[in-house]
């Protein structure tokens, strides 16, 4: 039976088109999948559900609930719908919880609001409600703060809030998308089992395929505020009809050509690591006693040569980013040495001029990589204050700022705009160009595709990969993500708790695991293709 | 919105400047009493200092606008003599906290956390902790009153609010990826700080700096009012309010005049801060409408 349906839906805010007659069912029991890049309205649609539009939006067409028509409904009659019949889980769990009052109180105030129950059978309720949410009572009692809790936990509470009052609709919006990759399967599972128990409807938003491919019935495509292809979830994957959906398919699982590395083992080696210590110090537990220490960095050594792409990756927490830090001389090391093309990085002077400018970063953020205010020509070349006196100016500065821009796919007029004026995934090039500039044997790309959608990434990645071919280029690549560390990398290194726990080619790694934890990273890893044919195997059951 | 070009950024930013009401309403303010003033340097209806005794006390009429206090001195000329002398104070001590306070929030701010970070901000504190009239009546007491001394009171009084104020905004700009990027590329923290975080921390400084003044223009006519500002025979908005008062009951309008243009220079300041603010955060502006 539809619970759900939402039909000619149109949308502006201050006259500028937002979506145009969007239309799908959900029913009870059922996940629905929405799927879109940023931009493709998936989140609208979500919000003209809960009726919570930012000022200036117009809005036509309908949205039943029940057979009720929730466009009609004033804000009054709205508030009581929201949290009870519809609820509501956000992507960032850390700021969805207010982090002043226990989880017990914000599961419990739900209740309160729309119950008008007591605080006794609110918190009874909120008790039961966490405890299906996987927070049993032995570990987790209610007067337990969102610090307390990882980010996992939090999203347990926040889904806990979402079905306090059991609503007949669940809309969850990238729910696991600021997560680790084991987190994500498991908050995954649980809101399939959460649909199951209560026959809820689940609207869930991604930008993911791998995500909704497990556990969606049915799959909403969305593209520039339009619904471009929808129905049931394994068939429509196996026959895409619209052409953005098999572009948006092939850019999921996208493979960058490469050339096979000539590495050369005898020379220099690009960057060398050797038992690398980088310790934070905790506060003082009493006056007299040394204050302890975390190390974040444990030991780590590993060696680039030259030509060489080595992945790093592991979960938030792990140490990768201060490791990062270490190398490119932002943060001190406690003993240990790093090296790179030969020059020292960790003297008692700090890293020398030499080792600087061999090795260049790009960052994960292409909205905060960028002073505003500077045109691109000066941001790019601001890496050749390395070079001292030696810094070319003039004609030659203008044909090393082309050169750059021209290398990662933009065109040397680009050097007189303002940053603003270019696209996210062009904000990637400008920082590609940033990194290049001074012709580098090392760039260290942090996260570097990870806030791209996926087309975008995979024009990166081909950039990526296209530069390292004929630049001569080393990579140190570090991710979250395994299948673009797999795209993109000759040798994979696995990191948890500040130690690399396997290292090896990566498609070793990837086919054969050693470590358990790899091989839980690995199991955990969304995967389309597998998804898919587990699902089909079931079917045929 | 991230993706908007340039064009609608700018046209926004011109027409909100103009649409924000409380904007064009404070400089409109701010902008008679600054005329004021500079005309005063060329003319004004009578002289400021003139004493005439058979026209004292006279109310407002066709020859003297404001009336006259209780020496026949043209009121309306003294105002605008008076807007001279709190106008040059609140803007020169205005420069001294912005001059001081900026430089030592920016270098507090690059190294967090330091003992040089730790120096400055307790510092600050410290100076926080005396209102500026009592650092008026410290500075009188040792060097004698006077406007120079006002000013120098007000401004150290000013120097902790910018500190504070660019420390804070530049810790969560170290935090930004060009920052990184910029260290990587070598660059000191003096040269970071100059060149990427001063820039886009101006638009905080020219609301607080704009506020400031007419914190500053309301300190003057205190010190004044004291005694401790301008000396005779300068004419000075707080002297005028402090001279009426004995008056009060005999000749009112010597209070209302010199006071009126304290609150309206006052309220039009702060409502330019208050558009400026609106203006440069587009995102305050919607919530409020």
């Amino acid at each position: 039976m539809t619970l759900l349906q939402i039909d000619h839906l149109n949308l502006s805010i201050l006259g500028l088109p937002i979506l145009s007659d969007v239309r799908f069912d959900v029913n009870r029991g059922e996940v629905v999948g929405v799927i879109g890049e940023s931009g493709s309205g998936k989140s609208m649609t979500a919000l003209s559900i809960m009726q919570l539009l930012p000022y200036g939006t117009k809005v036509t067409g309908s949205i039943r609930l029940d057979g009720e028509d929730l466009l009609g409904k004033t804000e009054r009659e709205m508030c009581s719908v929201r949290g009870a019949d519809v609820g509501m889980v956000f992507q960032e769990p850390m700021t969805a919880l207010n982090p002043v009052r226990s989880i017990g109180d914000q599961v419990a105030e739900t209740v309160m609001v729309h119950k008008g129950a007591n605080r006794a059978e609110a918190l009874a309720i909120a008790r039961e409600t966490l405890n299906r949410v996987g927070l049993p009572e032995d570990r987790f009692p209610l007067s337990r703060y969102p610090h307390e809790l990882s980010g996992g936990q939090r999203q347990r509470v926040v889904i806990a809030m979402a079905i306090a009052l059991r609503p007949k609709l669940l809309i969850a919006d990238e729910p696991t998308t600021a997560l680790d990759v084991t987190t994500q399967a498991q908050i995954l599972a649980l809101l399939k089992k959460l649909v199951d128990e209560d026959g809820m409807g689940l609207v869930l938003i991604t930008h993911d395929l791998a995500v909704v491919a497990d556990i969606a019935d049915r799959i909403v495509i969305m593209k520039s505020g339009e619904v471009v292809e929808a129905g049931a979830a394994v068939a429509l994957f196996r026959s895409m009809q619209h052409p953005y959906s098999k572009a948006l398919i092939a850019a999921t699982s996208h493979q960058p050509v490469r050339k096979p590395p000539q590495v050369a083992l005898d020379s220099v080696p690009v960057l060398e690591v050797s038992s690398v210590v980088r310790e934070y110090s905790l506060a003082r537990k009493s006056l007299f006693a040394k204050p302890g220490a975390f190390r974040a960095v444990n030991g780590v050594s590993f060696t680039i040569h030259k030509g060489e792409n080595v992945g790093l990756v592991g979960e938030s927490g792990c140490g990768k980013s201060t490791l990062t830090r270490a190398i490119l001389a932002l943060e001190p090391t406690q003993s240990g040495e790093i090296r790179v093309g030969g020059e020292p990085v960790t003297s008692k002077a700090g890293a020398s001029l030499a080792a600087r400018r061999k090795m260049q970063v790009v960052f994960q953020d292409p909205y905060g990589s960028f002073n505003p205010r500077h045109k691109v020509r000066r941001l790019i070349s601001e890496p050749f204050h390395l070079m001292g006196r030696d810094a070319p100016d003039g004609a030659a500065l203008d044909r090393r700022v082309a050169e750059a821009l021209e290398n990662v796919g933009l065109q040397a007029r680009d050097a007189d705009k303002y940053i603003h004026e270019f696209s996210g995934g062009q904000r990637q090039r400008v920082a590609i160009a940033r990194a290049l500039i001074t012709h580098p044997s090392l760039i260290i790309l942090d996260e570097a595709v990870s806030a791209l959608d996926v087309s975008i990434r995979a024009q990166i990645l081909d950039l990526l990969a296209d530069l390292s071919d004929r630049l001569d280029l080393s990579y140190l690549f570090i991710s979250h993500d395994l299948s673009v560390v797999r795209a993109i990398t000759d040798r994979v290194m696995v990191m948890k708790a500040g130690q690399i726990v396997e290292a090896g080619e990566t498609e070793a790694v990837f086919s054969n695991p050693q470590h358990d934890y790899t091989r839980q990273l690995i199991a955990a890893t969304p995967d389309l293709e597998a998804a898919l044919r587990r699902r089909e195997i079931a079917a045929t059951r | 919105m991230r993706g908007a070009s340039p064009l609608t950024e700018n046209r926004g930013f011109l027409a909100g400047m103009f649409s924000s009401r409380s904007f064009v309403l404070g400089f409109g303010l701010t902008a008679i009493f600054v005329a004021a003033a500079l005309v005063s340097f060329f003319w004004t209806p009578y002289d400021a200092t003139a004493l005439s005794v058979v026209d004292k006390l006279k109310g407002p009429s066709l020859a003297h606008w404001f009336g006259t206090d209780h020496f026949g001195r043209d009121i309306f000329s003294m105002i605008m003599v008076g807007a001279r002398t709190s106008i040059a104070v609140a803007v020169v001590a205005v420069g001294i906290g912005i001059v001081a306070g900026v430089p030592l929030g920016l270098a507090a701010a690059s190294r967090q956390g330091s003992l040089m970070d730790e120096v400055i901000m307790r510092a600050n504190d410290l100076v926080f902790a005396f209102p500026a009239l009592l650092i008026a009546i410290l500075i009188t007491a040792v060097f004698g009153p006077g406007a120079v001394n006002a000013i120098i009171a007000i401004g150290i009084f000013n120097i902790p609010v910018f500190a504070r104020l660019a420390r804070g905004a530049a810790l969560t700009l170290w935090t930004r990826e060009y920052i990184f990027a910029a260290r990587v590329a070598g660059k000191g923290a003096v040269r970071i700080s100059a060149e990427h975080i001063l820039p886009n921390i101006t638009n905080l400084l020219i609301v607080q700096g704009t506020i400031q003044f007419s914190l500053g223009i309301l300190a003057d006519a205190a010190l004044s009012y004291v005694g401790l500002g301008a000396q005779p025979p300068i004419p000075s908005w707080g002297r005028m309010l402090a001279d009426a008062q004995t008056m009060i009951a005999l000749a009112p309008h010597m209070a209302l005049f010199p006071g009126a243009a304290i609150v309206l220079t006052v309220l039009g300041l702060n409502l330019m801060g208050d558009g400026l603010r609106d203006i440069f955060d587009p995102k305050l502006r919607r919530s409020r409408s």
